[in-house]
């Protein structure tokens, strides 16, 4: 086993909770305890002013070893998840559309994303010859078409010289090859014109369902009007401080943050 | 074996191909330095009189001259260990069936399929010193395109041999031009008479089996005008616990108008010193392509060139250079410009690993009258950690006002980024590291055969396998 179960660590499958998650970069914390409980088949969002640790989460889900956990747990099905490195997380289910996608030239989206699959297939049985490339191209063509991706990007070097709306919807494509079982999307909506937008988030509405749990981070409402959530939280200095159903989502677009500015800023300096 | 079970390369007792045949000669020279080898390959060649000479007056000049002073390490490369010169059998082989089994059983082990191995065009394997396979397809036949073993060559054609041998790298050029015109035993002839296309690309095996073995290759190839060719060279060596020496001479004429790529594939074991020199000729619009893959081998030194004489003549080396452990690659390319209008470019990818070191040596020269020639040479390095090593030393040498010459050099470690990146996505960090080198040198396996290309692609992950972590 990858990891051990202790004893009240109880196996619950379809969750993932985060538990007074706190994160420092050197020396200085971005997150101050955040707890948040999604299940498989929510949609939840969580919106707030740039710069107070949305992404932060994101990237402390995803173990990137930059940012130092120095308090609380991430618990994937019961079992705490905070001793595994980034590609163990991946394979147990964990995805994230990262906001700035990395570019890796001289590798195709088609290459790429097979050796993704194979890698999970080979994490489950060792012996496992990988996808076979006939089942590989109709799974992928069926998933270009579904986002409106030309076919040509898949044989595109992965990011490189891709335009931001075009990086967002390779992201969502992984998504939707890969199909994890949490997915954090990462600020997803972030330069992308009305029209990627629409297409982008209606293939996040067609991936989602019963098996997938969904984190949208964004700053803006707009995206919600595709991505219809159940749950909707504000992070502020580095922790939740109001949460919700789709009505604050609502309320975040009507009245923007001053409000939430004026009713947390005054504890402490932000 | 690493715990996960995949063959790991960090030495040579872990060299991947690291078996060995019995070994069973006809013929062998006593080890070292000695005239008297010469005179007996000669004789036992029954080669003319002229070549006889040649090899002497080499063997002389060899032994007159220093060992360069530049480049990498030879104090440990002792000649008094090598054995210069051994003949399998008598005879190449002209059918597949007349193949030893022995020898057989070393191809399957590369993994080269018998079925595709026939349906190759015109492979010519060299084993131990000498051609002892050689199918040349009727085809090629027809077309009057020749593809012989060097000394069947210099046997059936010996005036071309006497008109062109030594002229596009005569043994005064360097020290280790000298010893192979000495000492030189198989390699190919090739002739493409003008017009003529030979669309599958020519390719010969090339090993080593004896402790100690020097091999000295001497390949000749003319591309007749308007004519075209593509000739493959892959090697793969077993290992041996004394250090061994390959050592050889390509020479290329490409005529006016004609085109020609030369690829390597190079994998010696890790005690191989592989000292080569490869150079062309190209005339009047005429295209020569170096594809120059270096991967194996403890000290490589090879610089293909091109001289570039007749105008608008335009020349091209792609050199991808891999040192792991105990490894140096010095390796780049030489363009010569000596006509106007002529145009070079020069692409060298590097990766280097566990205290391995790859240098880029490159010499670029516009002559007077070759105005308006252009150039373009672009460096990459990619460092996989701190104990490795790159360099670059380019010269750049023009003597005439009007020409376009580009120098760029990038050196690399992989990015925390993309390896979070692709973590993300489930790859191991192994696998991660693999992809990002993979992507780094795509642009040259793309240019490989198909069937290249997944072999370089195998190497590449075994070189990979156990790097990390």
């Amino acid at each position: 086993m990858l990891y051990s179960i202790e004893f009240n660590e109880v196996s619950m499958p379809g969750l993932l909770e985060i538990q007074d998650l706190r994160v420092n970069i050197g020396e200085k914390p971005l997150l101050k305890g955040v707890s948040l409980t999604i299940r498989q088949g929510e949609v939840h969002a969580l919106m707030g002013p740039n710069g107070t640790g949305k992404s932060t989460l994101a990237y402390a889900l995803m173990g990137h070893p930059g940012y130092a956990i120095t308090g609380g747990k991430i618990l994937l099905d019961g079992m705490d998840i905070l001793g595994l490195t980034t590609d163990e997380r991946a394979r147990l289910g964990l995805f994230l559309a990262f906001q700035y996608p990395v570019a890796i030239p001289g590798v195709s989206v088609a290459n790429f994303l097979r050796t993704a699959i194979n890698a999970r297939r080979r994490a489950l049985d060792p012996q496992d010859k990988g996808i076979p490339v006939p089942e590989f191209r109709k799974l992928l063509k069926s998933k270009l078409e579904m986002l409106k991706i030309p076919v040509e990007f898949a044989g595109r070097y992965l990011n490189e010289g891709f335009s931001g709306g075009e990086k967002k919807r390779i992201e969502v494509l992984q998504l939707a090859v890969l199909l994890p079982k949490f997915a954090v999307l990462d600020e997803t909506d972030s330069g992308l014109d009305i029209d990627a937008l629409r297409i982008v988030a209606g293939g996040v509405d067609a991936i989602s369902g019963p098996d997938l749990g969904v984190l949208v981070i964004t700053h803006y409402q707009r995206i919600l009007n595709y991505i219809k959530p159940q749950f909707v939280h504000v992070m502020f200095d580095g922790r939740i401080v109001e949460s919700g159903g789709a009505d604050l989502a609502v309320r975040l677009e009507e009245q923007g943050y001053d409000w939430i500015r004026e009713k947390y800023a005054g504890g402490e300096k932000a | 074996m690493p715990p996960n079970g995949k063959p790991q390369w960090e030495g040579p007792s872990e060299y991947p191909y690291g078996f060995r045949d019995p070994e069973e000669y006809l013929f062998r020279s006593q080890p070292g330095l000695h005239r008297e080898v010469v005179e007996e390959i000669s004789s036992q060649k029954s080669e003319p009189d002229w070549m006889r000479k040649l090899r002497l007056e080499a063997f002389d000049h060899f032994l007159a001259r220093p060992m360069p002073a530049w480049g990498g390490n030879l104090a440990d490369l002792n000649f008094n260990e090598i054995t210069f010169y051994i003949r399998p059998s008598d005879r190449a082989q002209v059918s597949w069936d007349e193949v030893p089994e022995t020898i057989k059983r070393t191809f399957d082990r590369l993994g080269i399929p018998e079925a595709e191995r026939k349906l190759l065009a015109g492979v010519g394997a060299q084993y131990e010193s000498e051609m002892v396979y050689h199918n040349i397809q009727q085809a090629l036949e027809k077309k009057g395109v020749i593809f012989l073993s060097s000394d069947d060559g210099l046997k059936k054609h010996p005036d071309i041999y006497k008109e062109f041998f030594g002229t596009v790298v005569p043994h005064t050029d360097n020290k280790f031009a000298a010893l192979n015109t000495a000492f030189w035993s198989g390699g190919s002839f090739v002739y493409v008479p003008p017009g003529v296309h030979v669309d599958l690309p020519l390719q010969a095996y090339f090993r080593l089996n004896a402790q100690g073995v020097g091999q000295f290759e001497r390949t000749l190839i003319i591309v007749d005008e308007g004519a075209s060719v593509h000739y493959v060279e892959g090697c793969t060596a077993p290992v041996y616990t004394r250090d061994s020496l390959h050592s050889g001479v390509i020479e290329i004429i490409v005529r006016r108008g004609a085109r020609m790529r030369y690829t390597t594939i190079q994998n010696w074991s890790t005690n191989v010193y592989n000292l080569v020199t490869q150079r062309a000729l190209v005339g009047e619009d005429a295209v020569m392509e170096w594809v120059d893959s270096n991967l194996g081998s403890r000290l490589t030194m090879k610089y293909p060139a091109c001289i570039l004489q007749g105008k608008g003549a335009h020349g091209e080396i792609l050199s991808m250079a891999f040192a792991g452990r105990g490894q140096h690659q010095d390796a780049g390319g030489k363009m010569i410009h000596m006509a106007p209008g002529t145009s070079s470019k020069i692409t060298s990818k590097s990766i280097s690993k566990a205290g391995g070191r790859s240098s880029y040596r490159g010499l670029v020269r516009i002559l007077p009258g070759a105005a308006g020639s252009k150039s373009k040479v672009v460096c990459d390095a990619l460092l996989l950690d701190s104990d490795a090593r790159t360099d670059t030393y380019p010269t750049i040498r023009t003597e005439e006002e009007k020409v376009d010459i580009g120098h760029e050099a990038t050196v690399s470690r992989i990015g925390q980024e993309q390896l979070f990146y692709l973590r993300s996505r489930g790859l191991t960090e192994e696998e991660a590291v693999t992809m990002v080198v993979s992507g780094f040198i795509e642009p040259l396996v793309k240019e490989l055969p198909m069937e290249y290309a997944i072999e370089m692609n195998r190497l590449i992950q075994m070189q990979m396998s156990g790097s990390v972590g």
